[in-house]
């Protein structure tokens, strides 16, 4: 069965984040002065083969860890919907 | 005997030329070691130079971690072979796990092309071997994802087990405790992001960075793996 993963990578909790800080401070000059706050991150979408939803959320969950996210700076949230 | 030291070339390294020059201009053999390959051969010494390899698509590194040279890379550094990694090297070494932590964009997302201070903090491992504590030096640093990161405990470990090796005297990314290289616990490998190679000779602007590199030969022509 096919199956699309979203993996959303972001910045674990105390991490930097410049990109967000950036984008703060570039929105009040676009006339956005109430915005309290921006984290960055990065989306991806994954098809994949797999027997069940849970085999799947299994591979998403592994192949985030250990490629799409650096587990020492970023974390990832995954959910998997089954495709066709 | 001069120390043969391999420089490692993944697609979209652009440092490597550089890298040997400073080596052979040193005293040092170097040559290529392509991506693709699967052993080093006979080597006294490792090189991860700068540049962007696999385009730092997704993270700078986290591609060329699983280049087929890799193994070799990490078989000859845990054999105690001597391995610095230089600006992009420093990345793969982090995403391969060789050295802990990760190095994220520059604080002010600025491109940072530029000479910078360095003090040396360690000499107990193979880059500062021959520097002394406390000294000054000046290497220009180029990169854009140079801000070391880790975690409190990791960064506890680093400082017991004198494993900083260098550190910015103005801190120009970010990095946390301003580190600018650090190393394994044997020593035997290190990362920076600075480029020492840039800065071997006058002519360059600063010769300080022939200090590391004449460490990093002294300690290859000195190792027995290989």
């Amino acid at each position: 069965m096919r199956f699309l993963a979203h993996v959303d990578v972001r910045l674990r909790h105390g991490i930097a984040d410049p990109e967000g800080a950036t984008i703060l401070r570039a929105l009040p000059a676009l006339g956005f002065t109430s915005v309290a706050s921006v984290e960055s991150g990065r989306s991806f979408r994954v098809e994949l083969d797999a027997a069940d939803l849970e085999a799947a959320r299994s591979m998403a969950a592994s192949l985030a860890d250990r490629l799409l996210a650096n587990p020492v700076i970023e974390e990832s949230v995954i959910e998997v919907e089954p495709l066709g | 005997m001069s120390a043969s030291i391999g420089v490692i070339v993944f697609p979209g390294t652009n440092c490597e030329h550089d890298a040997v020059g400073a080596v052979d201009a040193l005293g040092g053999e170097g040559r290529l070691i392509f991506h693709t390959d699967t052993s080093l051969g006979q080597l006294d010494g490792l090189i991860l130079p700068g540049g962007f390899a696999h385009g730092d698509y997704l993270r700078p590194g986290a591609i060329a971690r699983f280049s087929p040279i890799m193994e070799a890379v990490r078989t000859f550094a845990e054999a105690g072979g001597p391995v610095v990694g230089i600006c992009n090297g420093f990345q793969v070494l982090c995403e391969a796990h060789l050295l802990p932590g990760a190095l994220q964009k520059n604080r002010g997302l600025t491109f940072l092309c530029q000479p910078s201070e360095l003090e040396v903090v360690s000499t107990s491992s193979v880059l500062t071997s021959s520097a002394t504590v406390g000294q000054r030096l000046s290497v220009p640093i180029n990169h854009f994802s140079g801000s070391y990161t880790c975690d409190l405990d990791t960064l506890r470990q680093l400082e017991a087990q004198d494993r900083i090796v260098l550190r910015y005297v103005d801190n120009p990314n970010g990095s946390i405790d301003s580190i600018a290289g650090i190393s394994n616990e044997a020593g035997n490998v290190v990362g920076l992001m600075p480029h020492p190679e840039r800065a071997v000779s006058s002519l360059l602007g600063s010769e300080d960075g022939a200090v590391l590199l004449r460490s990093f030969l002294g300690a290859a022509a000195a190792a027995t793996v290989g």
